[in-house]
């Protein structure tokens, strides 16, 4: 089944054309690998989709709407969800409440309720916080929640911040090279939680990653990308024998 | 979700223990603490003198305006150069309630919050656009036009004359004296101080905090910019109105001066003072900017008796020292007098043994 259709999608920056006529498809509960050389516009598209950039044309429709025009706080309502190349947590806030900002969405307190707190507030954040402990014992970050983000290495941010795109429980989870940077061991930790969120909550995610050696465990489907076309589509076995990746990858090495 | 715990469905344990595990006191000690200081102030109008008891309201009103402006500026991230203005539209929203209209100024006082709160709010709405110094001009701007406002709509706020209103009485206790209104204001700063450190650790409070720290992330995440941005100046902009209504019952005479650029900027002052982003900041960073203008003017005074020139100095340096003592601290300990404070416990926790 259907859950994300991207059809002719283009988008630029002045003169440089970071996506040009994409079409995709996303089915419910697979894993989508997204690869090409830096500057392919991998991350431009999952910007697109989550709203952070708006396209030149073409349409977005994930769960049957046509989300092409909504702010990005309406596709997280909906149930978009991402991590980000260049992590961006909430820096001075300790792991507990970054993880929980990713129960926003799900939380109902308001100014009134939030600043009475006794009552429906604090009820509220016993709920919520149940689900963000169970995160954090997922996570295997329990002896850090209470640090505040910027304090920890660079190998934890990542995984704290894929705890707070858990959090909000997406139906559509973007990752945007969730294991760039990290050692063989930090990255099979990765791919066994990547496989973990597919396995137990059947989340379907978009994912983008350079090391063919993860793309090639973890992905359903494979999607190429090269200046900013979409070049081949399709699994990971025909994509590492599909002549037109080789010639894209081996070109790029070239020159 | 994940059945991972295998006690989840022990909710009520769960319940008590997460609950214990968020309380802002949670030791006895903390607690122990809390109930010490509430005493002492409960107390202190008994033991000292009246011009005392009214620097410690002024005190209370300005810890009101500061974690308004704290929870803006600190907490959310934005600027705002138009404090001052907020709480006078709080003051002449009693002052014409309660002179014009005939409400009591118990009725008028949440109303002056709920006013000021809406002006606020609009003039918070450019903010989804300008960051910085742009938005600082913004507001800037609005802080120009309520002053102008105030001042040429006399028909309504009496121009430059200012309005007078009778001290608020509460069945017998008039508000006239000292100490009843120390413990009016006093309950409304506990009030605000409670309010605040209860809304940090709840939804929109964190919101605020994730828009500051990295506003596109909180937009991934879900969160309305436009509305949490408008919802913080509106908020912040309460306080100011109910700083701004406490301080017409104090004065009991409402004129622009008192709600005038300067003022804008020595709340801005109090909150970098204080410590950006901190209750306990805009506690010290309020009763440091009251009491340093007494300080100078007794100092100043000591000093006249023998040295004219150097009284009238320090007088008219007040505010390029204000100005000083923000860059001082902006530069030394941009997180102000609260890290400040924290530092001085932690060493001496340690003492003698640290180094
Ligand atoms: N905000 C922006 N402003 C201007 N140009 C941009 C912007 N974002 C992306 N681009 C350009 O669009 C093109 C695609 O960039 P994008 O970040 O999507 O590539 P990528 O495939 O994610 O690369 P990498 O592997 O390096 O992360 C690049 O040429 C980039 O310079
Ligand atoms: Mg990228």
């Amino acid at each position: 089944m259907k859950l994300l259709g991207i059809s002719e999608l283009s988008l630029h920056f002045g003169g440089v054309t970071a996506l040009f006529n994409v079409s995709l498809e996303v089915n419910k509960g697979e894993i989508l690998a997204v690869i090409g050389p830096n500057g392919a516009g991998k991350t431009s598209l999952l910007n697109c989709i989550n709203g952070l950039y708006r396209q030149g044309s073409g349409r977005i429709v994930f769960r049957g709407r046509d989300i092409s025009r909504f702010p990005p706080h309406k596709r997280a309502m909906l149930g978009i969800s991402r991590t980000f190349q260049n992590i961006e947590l909430f820096k001075h806030l300790t792991v507990l409440e970054n993880i929980m900002l990713g129960r926003h969405i799900h939380m109902r307190s308001g100014i009134i309720s939030g600043s009475i707190y006794w009552g429906f507030a604090q009820r509220g954040e016993v709920m919520h916080r149940r689900r963000v402990e169970e995160i954090i014992d997922f996570l295997e970050i329990e002896s850090v929640r209470r640090k505040p983000v910027g304090t920890l290495p660079y190998g934890l941010q990542k995984r704290v911040e894929l705890g707070r795109a858990l959090a909000l429980e997406p139906e559509l989870l973007l990752l945007d090279e969730p294991m760039a940077g990290m050692n063989t061991e930090e990255k099979e930790d990765m791919a066994r939680f990547i496989l973990d969120i597919a396995e137990e909550w059947g989340t379907t995610m978009i994912l983008i990653e350079h090391d063919m050696g993860v793309v090639m465990d973890v992905s359903d489907r494979v999607a190429v990308f090269d200046f900013g076309q979409k070049i081949a589509e399709g699994s990971p076995v025909e994509i590492q024998h599909n002549p037109r990746v080789i010639e894209a990858y081996l070109g790029h090495q070239a020159g | 979700m994940r059945p991972k715990f295998p006690f989840v469905m022990d909710c009520g344990l769960f319940t008590t223990s997460y609950q214990e595990d968020m309380a802002v006191l949670f030791s006895p000690a903390a607690k122990i603490k809390v109930a010490a200081i509430i005493a002492f102030f409960l107390v202190l109008p008994y033991f000292v003198s009246p011009y005392f008891i009214s620097v410690v309201n002024l005190i209370a009103i300005a810890v009101i305006g500061a974690l308004g402006l704290n929870i803006l500026v600190g907490f959310t991230g934005q600027i705002s150069i138009g404090h001052g203005a907020f709480m006078g539209v709080g003051a002449y929203t009693v002052g014409i309630l309660t002179t014009k209209v005939g409400l009591s100024y118990w009725a008028a006082l949440p109303l002056a919050g709920i006013m000021a709160a809406m002006v606020g709010a609009v003039f918070g709405i450019p903010s989804l656009r300008l960051k910085g110094l742009y938005l600082a001009i913004a507001t800037l701007a609005a802080q120009v036009i309520i002053v102008y406002t105030i001042i040429h709509w006399t028909s309504l706020t009496n121009g430059s004359a200012g309005i007078v209103i009778d001290a608020p009485r509460l069945g017998s206790a008039s508000m006239a004296d000292d100490r009843n209104f120390y413990y009016f204001a006093m309950l409304l700063c506990l009030t605000a101080i409670v309010c605040t450190v209860n809304l940090f650790r709840s939804r929109v409070g964190r919101a605020f905090m994730a828009v500051r720290d990295r506003d596109l992330a909180a937009a991934v995440m879900g969160i309305n910019l436009l509305k949490y941005k408008v919802m913080s100046f509106g908020l912040s902009a309460f306080y100011a109105g109910i700083a701004g209504a406490l301080l017409a019952a104090y004065l009991r005479v409402i004129t622009v001066e008192n709600f005038t650029v300067e003022v804008s900027i020595q709340y801005l002052a109090m909150i970098i003072i204080g410590g950006l982003g901190s209750v306990m900041g805009s506690i010290y960073g309020a009763a440091f900017m009251t009491l340093l203008p007494i300080f100078l003017r007794s100092a100043a005074d000591f000093f006249g008796s023998f040295l004219p020139n150097i009284a009238h100095f320090l007088l008219s340096m007040q505010t390029a020292l204000f100005g000083l003592i923000i860059i001082l601290f902006l530069i030394f300990e941009p997180e102000g007098l609260a890290k400040l404070w924290k530092d001085i416990k932690e060493y001496f926790r340690l003492w003698p043994f640290s180094y």
